[in-house]
């Protein structure tokens, strides 16, 4: 606890922090919920009159301990019936990064939720009982990191008080879990043994565990490397907006906002405009904190063009060496989050990047069991929470790469037309 | 290769202007909720860089409880005729003279929960198919649930159970006629987010949230502000004290801190600080445990 005494930042630190964002999953009683309590707690990220109140919670549900899951269970029919319903979002810093913890339940709706989680997330803590060892769970959650393109997986072997802190057992679930994980797409996996409860390796090397070299798993979070988890090679930039001030100062300004989505863009680039296919020069590129020399995923900029062409909201600026896919007949993952199933020839409404069309089933190729990572090419009914590999063709071209080139322009989610539900969450292969 | 990154700020700048953009777009007529506080007034400078050389392509709406503080109003009026934006104020008092609202009675009458009376009523009678509203998902715990885009049915409810699913920067915004959504571009943002971001934006505030001295009465260990919408209880006494607000909401049921902050670097140095959090000292939430769950299905902020 003693490295966190340090939260109070100078602003020119805050400034420079950086962020990481990653999602916690495990099944139910692993601990997940006593680690995010702790690192909350020891980064004190959680106040006297949230532990007051929770407490308060806790002894009137005949809890002897604080329950730390009444922090993150913020609705009624959570609380009441004791069980986590959504993605909850939690927020914590030390002085080296900002965290957003992506907290998902483990049993209820358990895809559709984690999926939320993962879309943003760049690293996915995945909790095992040093008891139990590797699960079913444990691989679906890691299926889904994978899935979803979360670079970075930490596997906490949680409860290790309980099996005496040993090395034999957290080998031998780093083995099990290499051996499955072999078939996932996650290039840097790592392994730590901790106690939650005790505190083992959480914050502070435990000195229980001396034939444990590695970090524990703050100083993991703090020192992970993201930042070339973007795409800066493949420049993309979807127009959100069309900016006409049409003021005296800026009478003949006309910007195309919007946020870039991936490589780099300079004033001078040649680009090419999709779907028209029309090329120009980029002249400036915008902020109201100045005209900036370059721009770069995430950044929302409005960018100027030489030649006066025509472009509208959901076309893509990109550059005439490096384009994006443009076409009709989409292959993808899609993941289900409602109740009423896929319809064979169904149609749809389509969001992609700032583009909506709409679409039309062509055909299901198979479903994944998400426990054995098997194909199954006979069952092809997609229901809630199902996961399968699907072609669609939409009414006008999308302008994408795949998923895993680019996680803004290979997303795209599917909603119900009748009811304005967002139904799937599609990954473009 | 040369690395590019951003720090957490400008991914949430960045990520708030990106959600106004989207607004803008997709929405007829977007709205923002101003209420002359902290988290509206960067909202407001989000704004204007979101759209920046052009002005905002939506008005400013302030839904008055008529028990606000003074300097509120006096900081709402400046910024407004400084950014040229058009402001519409909607009262509570209104709503109640017209009888669609009635007034509470007792020792600490608090109109908050009215102001979603007139709210309603305003989004209805402007056509408002979009409210921004500055809300964050760490100042309580039902809204670290809540979407960015947030639907709203008919009757302007919030139905958190069948909340849509929200993924990547994919942002649905359809709905039927006559619903509409709140919108939150600071969800992910913190307290100390937001006063580092006023700091990096040298943003004015309202005096209140610096150190004075200000007669209080200490209610239930709240520091009330004293004005005529209070009546003393017995054994209740006016002290004069030095404070600061960490919140700015009505008079009734925004508690004031002993505080000698008088910069924005010493209320950073105070937020880094606090063991309580800033509505730890607001009234209106501590009415029940799910106060403001309630309060939010039925179409509050």
């Amino acid at each position: 606890m003693d490295n966190m005494e340090e939260t109070v930042q100078t602003s020119s630190q805050y400034l420079s922090m950086d962020l990481l964002r990653f999602t916690t999953a495990g099944s139910v009683d692993d601990g997940k919920s006593t680690l995010i309590g702790r690192l909350l707690y020891d980064s004190k990220a959680i106040f006297e009159d949230q532990l007051d109140a929770i407490e308060r919670s806790s002894k009137s549900a005949g809890d002897e301990n604080i329950n730390l899951a009444l922090l993150t269970d913020g609705l009624r029919d959570e609380r009441e019936q004791g069980i986590t319903i959504d993605v909850a979002y939690r927020y914590f810093a030390t002085p080296k990064r900002k965290f957003i913890i992506a907290d998902t339940p483990g049993h209820i709706q358990y895809t559709r939720n984690m999926v939320t989680g993962a879309s943003t997330a760049n690293l996915a803590i995945v909790l095992v009982d040093a008891r139990h060892g590797v699960v079913e769970q444990t691989c679906r959650h890691a299926f889904i990191a994978s899935l979803l393109r979360i670079q970075h997986l930490v596997l906490c072997v949680n409860k290790m008080d309980l099996v005496d802190y040993q090395e034999e057992p957290f080998e031998k679930i780093k083995a099990a879990f290499k051996e499955f994980s072999s078939k996932l797409d996650i290039p840097d996996i790592r392994y730590i043994p901790i106690s939650a409860l005790k505190g083992d390796n959480v914050v502070n090397k435990s000195a229980a565990m001396d034939w444990y070299q590695g970090a524990s798993l703050l100083y993991t979070l703090e020192n992970v490397q993201i930042s070339s988890d973007n795409n800066f090679v493949d420049s993309r930039f979807p127009v959100q907006r069309i900016i006409r001030p049409q003021s005296d100062n800026f009478h003949d300004y006309r910007g195309y906002a919007g946020r870039v989505a991936g490589g780099v863009f300079k004033p001078g680039d040649e680009v090419i405009v999709l779907p028209s296919g029309l090329t120009t020069r980029i002249t400036s590129i915008d902020t109201m904190d100045g005209a900036l020399q370059e721009a770069f995923a995430p950044m929302s900029v409005s960018i100027s063009l030489a030649d006066d062409i025509d472009i509208a909201r959901g076309d893509m600026i990109a550059k005439a060496d490096n384009q994006p896919v443009v076409g009709q007949d989409i292959e993808l993952m899609i993941c289900w989050l409602h109740e009423k199933k896929l319809m064979p020839g169904g149609k749809y409404a389509l969001k992609h990047t700032t583009r909506e069309v709409r679409c039309i089933l062509k055909e299901v190729k198979y479903k994944v069991n998400i426990n054995t990572l098997h194909r199954m090419e006979k069952d092809k009914e997609i229901g809630l929470n199902d996961i399968g590999r699907i072609l669609i063709r939409t009414t006008i071209p999308l302008l994408y790469d795949s998923y895993k080139k680019n996680r803004t322009t290979g997303s795209l989610i599917l909603i119900d037309e009748f009811t304005n539900e967002t139904v799937g969450a599609g990954m473009i292969i | 290769m040369q690395s590019y990154s951003l720090s957490h700020l400008q991914q949430l700048e960045s990520e708030a202007i990106f959600i106004m953009r989207e607004v803008a777009s997709q929405f007829e007529r977007p709205v923002l909720l101003f209420s002359g506080g902290k988290d509206s007034i960067c909202m407001v400078r989000l704004a204007e860089k979101a759209f920046f050389p052009a002005r905002l392509p939506f008005p400013l709406m302030h839904i008055d409880t008529g028990h606000n503080f003074p300097e509120t109003i006096a900081f709402r009026d400046a910024l407004v005729s400084k950014l040229g934006v058009e402001l519409v104020v909607r009262s509570v008092q209104d709503s109640i003279n017209e009888g669609r609202a009635v007034e509470e009675t007792g020792p600490n009458p608090s109109r908050n929960g009215l102001q979603t009376v007139t709210l309603l009523d305003a989004i209805e009678e402007f056509g408002f198919d979009a409210a921004f509203g500055g809300a964050r998902r760490d100042e309580e715990k039902a809204r670290a649930k809540e979407r960015f885009f947030s639907h709203r049915d008919q009757f302007g409810q919030w139905n958190p159970r069948q909340q849509r699913a929200e993924l990547w920067n994919l942002f649905n915004g359809r709905k039927q006629v006559g619903e509409h959504f709140r919108v939150f571009p600071l969800s992910n943002w913190t307290e100390m987010d937001v006063w580092q971001y006023i700091a990096r934006e040298k943003l004015a505030i309202p005096d209140i949230y610096f150190t004075h001295e200000r007669e209080v009465v200490n209610r239930k260990g709240v520091w009330l502000a004293k004005s005529s919408y209070i009546t003393l209880m017995r054994g209740e006494q006016y002290e004069q004290r030095q404070v600061r607000f960490r919140t700015v909401g009505d008079m009734t049921c925004t508690g004031a801190v002993e505080s000698e902050a008088d910069s924005i670097a010493s209320i950073i140095q105070e937020v880094a600080a606090a063991k309580v959090t800033e509505r730890g000292s607001r009234t209106d939430d501590r009415r029940s445990e799910a106060a403001m769950e309630d309060r939010k299905k039925q179409g509050y902020f």
